[in-house]
């Protein structure tokens, strides 16, 4: 046990899903070519000024409802002053004084531990635009090129009280996080597309101490996995550094995917942003009337569609955990629960074999050819006997690489189970004369035996005889 | 070359008449322009070429007998903080020597619209920070009336209706630069209320202060070119969703019956022989049925040091965009940090710098409340000592300026000292009211202007006065010395 | 309160403002003058005075989500010092 507990808060950025950025009307789409996404506004040009997009107001005001925050009901914008080359204007336009949400809550769960994560605040600002560095790194390019087209993307930043002890707990939170926004339709919460980007706060204390010590902010990590591990080894050497004397330096460090370290930043200043309000925006009021209607629009969130699951379908808590921890998921559970009405068996596959393949893969349930209605032929497929069950993941793997019919690929490749008895004695009569010793010890009573020669006769069809078939009719055999 | 001194409305009948032709006016002006500018200095920028094709365009149009505004053809320019389409604007400061704004202002927009020429961009005090002395990047505009003297804050537009190189201009206003130049040239300039033009386009000094408005010779054109200009903008966060009346229905000979007050706390700061033309002016107006009488407004003396706190303070962010990687001058160095600071350091002038380095000051964690809140608080005060004020009375009649043009201030006076010289103008910005500078006759062969502030949104009145007052004393129809 | 030349170094860096020993003593003199005379505001209790936010009460000015047309990279670029690969380009950042 550590003489030492960590104390975690996590600062998530995350893109909100509009079609026109914050304050123009560039388009936000991901991925196009440098600078061809900007205007006078978003460029920062002398003279221009902006129009908040009400969207943006919108879809905050909803993440900040779904996080069980407060919300307010009179905010506006201030600027952050500080000076950095993808910063068009030399000041971020945020709110600094008056978080549109504030004082919310989400729980998580780990290790089968409940846990409630405070939620400081969730407001509102536009994003800087992208460097790109000539030689891939800050620290080495002796010139870096900048691309305005990320400038001015709508953001929320959704703080967290430094209440997390793990970097399992900030995985927990960060997927719990995500799964609300995407349910929310507040955002893409893409990670690799940077629609959400996290930056932790890590301090250590001694356990049974109740003032914090010197954090560290730990920025560059690319995925939840990464987020769990930097915090881990960011912990782990701040316990160094104590163990050894030494005290831990504020400042900001950059996580090493590759190293698996994390490294100071040699940036040690504490900013001073000089803050004030930003007169060229105008302040938010959401009227209760507003803020009932924006309430109307929050779907059933993930806690709630867990617990439904289980009620409704029967499903074990923990499959329902899984399957809801993505609308993705979730709704391709509910629609192949629509044409194929057993819920575990669709939760087996879904848990199973699409989950195993999307995560060897990397990718995201979208970008697989499975679909619901494949699934649920495919199960109607191995009821009625067609195919077994292996055969069955052979199907499920070609429909999620080429998405075909289940049906077709059967077919295609001639993969439908041997049911003709008539074929199959002749099979069974082969495997028999094949081996004397298997029957003998059936015969002798060794029931595991009559395995062996199942075994034997579905390796003979290359898999293709029913199982249970098979085993009828080898037993009538023997037993002749 | 009678031409020179026309109002809008007599050159746009004439047009109308087809007694000349839009290209010829222009040409007119162009001469004009290259005649006297050496003396007055009031354009940075001239755009010989384009407007010359812009009025022959009207021109043809005219000839198709299209139907036309009354500013079709008509010679204008605009100061070089408002951005102009393909024309260079440079806010008078090396950091912006080369920008060429991809877009138009919107009130630059509109007046391009209704077929006003652009003859080219106006001087100004470098990004319109800094009293009115020879503070430009580049150069000083000087009055027609006596070339020697700046032609007060910030505005060769001034200078450039006063000398007859445009028959009326656009400039903005911080802290006076659209009514002290205009006193000081003996042309009219008005500030509008805050979010009655819009500010898209209008390069940021101190965006909750500034505002667009027209400076023009009569008090008909200046309506017209308000009707263009006003009225609400999508693109302007900050523009008010209040439809511009029809401004032509205040050109009212009347002002009977009127309740005009005279702030002693500002009449008290001033240059004597100004503030004589200021109870002379009362007198006038009474004489023609307006009740004039003192007012206190004992918060204007903290005007002065709020509104530098706040300019400075949005000055210092406003400013910050111009770091030489997207746009405008840039010193070359080994890294970014050093780029910026070089570029910055260089392309800047003295009161630019003081400004940015005042601005962060009070901005920072450790003064913010001290100074920063405390103005805020200071303005609040302002604005509601102006509303108690209106409650009792239709306007207020001020000098425009608490000096007279050129009068040159000593050592002694101390660093606000050209400041000073707004006092009257501040509180106005503070309190977003809309205020006029109208002429009214000389000290000492020197234009003296009255300043005319109405509540929110009270334009009309402004320009009922004026235009009563047009109508009733030459006094305000002042000539150069510079002979047109 | 006074600053030092000390200070006005830092205002300058926070400033982006490159500075020479003799303009830091310059500006040190102006910046005191100036804020000397800021100092009458003090003389001015505003203890209850709510600050003034906003010029006028303006607010939920918004615009719909609509896209508009951005501006051509040519158009971009134009104002630029140096530029590369359809981007601005920069020195060295650290
Ligand atoms: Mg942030
Ligand atoms: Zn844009």
């Amino acid at each position: 046990m550590s003489r030492y507990e960590a104390v975690i808060g996590l600062e998530v950025h995350v893109e909100l899903k509009t079609e026109t950025k914050i304050f123009c009307g560039c388009s936000t789409e991901f991925g196009q070519a440098p600078n061809t996404q900007v205007c006078p506004v978003c460029l920062g040009l002398p003279g221009s000024t902006g129009v908040l997009n009400k969207k943006v107001a919108e879809l905050a005001a909803r993440a900040g409802l779904a996080l069980n925050c407060k919300i307010g009901a009179y905010t506006w914008f201030d600027r952050k002053n500080y000076y950095y080359p993808d910063l068009p204007k030399g000041f971020q336009i945020s709110q600094v004084f008056r978080p549109i949400a504030y004082q919310g809550y989400l729980d998580i769960e780990v290790d089968g531990r409940e846990k409630r994560i405070n939620i400081t605040r969730a407001h509102i600002e536009e994003d800087p635009g992208k460097l790109i560095h000539a030689s891939g790194s800050i620290m080495t390019s002796r010139s870096s090129f900048v691309d305005y087209n990320r400038s001015g993307m709508p953001l929320i930043e959704i703080v967290s009280e430094p209440e997390l002890r793990s970097g399992a707990e900030a995985k927990a939170y960060l997927e719990k996080l995500k799964a609300i926004l995407e349910y929310t339709g507040v955002s893409d919460v893409k990670m690799e597309q940077g629609s959400l980007r996290c930056d932790a706060n890590v301090s250590v204390r001694p356990v049974g101490t109740a003032a914090l010590g010197t954090k560290t902010e730990i920025k560059n990590m690319n995925s939840f996995r990464a987020v769990q591990r930097a915090i881990e080894c960011e912990v782990d050497r701040q316990i160094d550094v104590l163990e050894e004397g030494d005290s831990v330096v504020q400042e900001t460090r950059a996580w090493d995917e590759n190293k698996g370290i994390t490294m100071s930043m040699r940036n040690k200043e504490n900013p001073d942003y000089r803050c004030f309000i930003e007169q060229e925006v105008s302040p938010i009021e959401l009227s209760d009337e507003w803020i009932k209607d924006l309430r109307a629009t929050i779907p059933e969130l993930p806690d709630a569609r867990r617990k439904r699951l289980v009620a409704e379908h029967g499903l074990p808590d923990y499959d329902a955990g899984v399957i809801t921890s993505s609308l993705a998921l979730a709704e391709f559970f509910d629609a192949t629960l629509e044409k194929f009405p057993e819920a575990k068996k669709i939760s087996n596959w879904i848990m199973g074999e699409l989950l195993r393949l999307l995560n060897a893969r990397g990718m995201e349930l979208s970008q697989s050819k499975i679909t619901p209605a494949g699934l649920a032929s495919l199960l109607e497929l191995i009821e009625k006997g067609s195919i077994s069950n292996k055969i069955g993941k052979e199907v499920f793997e070609t429909m999620f690489e080429e998405g075909q019919e289940p049906a077709q690929i059967v077919k295609e490749k001639g993969l439908s189970q041997i049911s003709d008895e008539g074929q199959l004695t002749r099979i069974i009569a082969e495997v028999i004369a094949k081996n004397p010793k298997s029957v003998e010890d059936f015969q002798a009573g060794k029931e595991k035996a009559i395995g062996f020669l199942v075994g034997q006769v579905m390796k003979a069809t290359r898999g293709q005889a029913n199982p249970g078939v098979v085993n009828t009719m080898l037993r009538e055999k023997l037993a002749e | 070359m009678k031409l020179l001194t026309l109002s809008v409305h007599q050159l746009g009948e004439l047009m109308e008449r087809k007694e000349f032709s839009s290209e010829e006016l222009t040409r007119v002006h162009l001469e004009r322009i290259s005649q006297v500018e050496d003396e007055i200095k009031a354009f940075v920028t001239v755009t010989e070429e384009a407007a010359l094709a812009q009025a022959r365009a009207v021109d043809q149009k005219r000839a198709r007998g299209e139907e036309l505004s009354l500013l079709a053809g008509i010679p204008m320019a605009i100061t070089d903080n408002i951005c102009t389409d393909g024309v260079k604007t440079t806010c008078a400061s090396r950091i912006l020597y080369n920008f060429v704004p991809p877009y138009d202002a919107e009130a630059a927009a509109r007046l391009k619209g209704a077929g006003a020429v652009l003859m080219g961009k106006c001087s100004m005090d470098e990004f319109s920070i800094g009293p009115a002395e020879e503070k430009s990047g580049f150069f000083s505009a000087r009055t027609p009336f006596a070339p020697e003297a700046a032609p007060g804050g910030s505005s060769g537009g001034a200078a450039a209706v006063a000398a007859g190189e445009a028959a009326f201009t656009l400039g903005s206003d911080t802290a006076g630069s659209l009514r002290q130049p205009a006193a000081f040239c003996g042309v009219i300039g008005l500030k509008p209320t805050y979010g009655r033009v819009s500010r898209y386009g209008l390069i940021s000094y101190a965006s909750s202060l500034d505002q667009i408005g027209p400076f023009a010779r009569d008090m008909a054109d200046l309506a017209l070119i308000l009707n263009t200009i006003c009225g609400h903008d999508a693109k302007d966060s900050t523009s008010a969703a209040v439809a511009g009346p029809d401004f032509k229905k205040s050109l009212i000979n009347d002002v009977k019956g009127l309740k005009i007050g005279l702030p002693k706390e500002y009449l008290a700061n001033t240059e004597p022989r100004a503030a004589v033309k200021i109870w002379e002016a009362a007198a006038q107006l009474e004489e023609l049925g307006a009740v004039c009488e003192e007012v206190s407004m004992p918060h204007t003396e903290y005007a002065l040091p709020a509104h530098y706190i706040i300019s400075s303070a949005e000055a210092s962010s406003n400013l910050a965009r111009y770091d030489g990687v997207r746009y405008g001058l840039r010193v070359d160095a080994d890294d970014v940090l050093n780029m910026f600071s070089k570029t910055r350091g260089q392309g800047f002038g003295d009161q630019v710098k003081t400004r940015i380095m005042l601005g962060t000051h009070v901005l920072s964690a450790a003064n913010y409340d001290d100074y920063y809140v405390k103005a805020l608080q200071v303005r609040t005060l302002i604005k509601q000592e102006f509303a108690r004020t209106f409650e009792k009375f239709d306007c207020l009649l001020t000098p425009a300026s608490s000096t007279i043009a050129g009068q040159s201030r000593k050592e002694t006076d101390g660093p606000l000292a050209a400041y000073w010289s707004k006092a009257c103008n501040i509180p106005v910005n503070l309190a977003g009211v809309p205020a006029m500078s109208l002429p009214f006759g000389l000290v000492e062969g020197l234009p003296v202007g009255l300043q005319f502030i109405a509540p929110h949104f009270g334009e009309e009145i402004l320009l009922r006065v004026g235009y009563t007052l047009q109508q009733n004393t030459e006094q305000t129809r002042l000539k150069p010395g510079l002979a047109c | 309160m006074q600053v030092s030349e000390k200070d006005v170094e830092q205002l300058a860096f926070l400033s982006r403002l490159d500075l020479t020993a003799e303009d830091k003593a310059v500006y040190t003199k102006s910046l005191n003058a100036i804020l000397d005379y800021l100092a009458m505001l003090k003389k001015l209790d505003t203890a209850a005075v709510e600050p003034a936010a906003h010029v006028l009460p303006i607010k939920n000015v918004f615009r719909e989500d609509k896209l508009r047309q951005s501006l051509d990279r040519e158009q971009v670029l134009a104002n630029a010092a140096e530029v590369g690969e359809g981007a601005f380009v920069v020195p060295r950042i650290v």
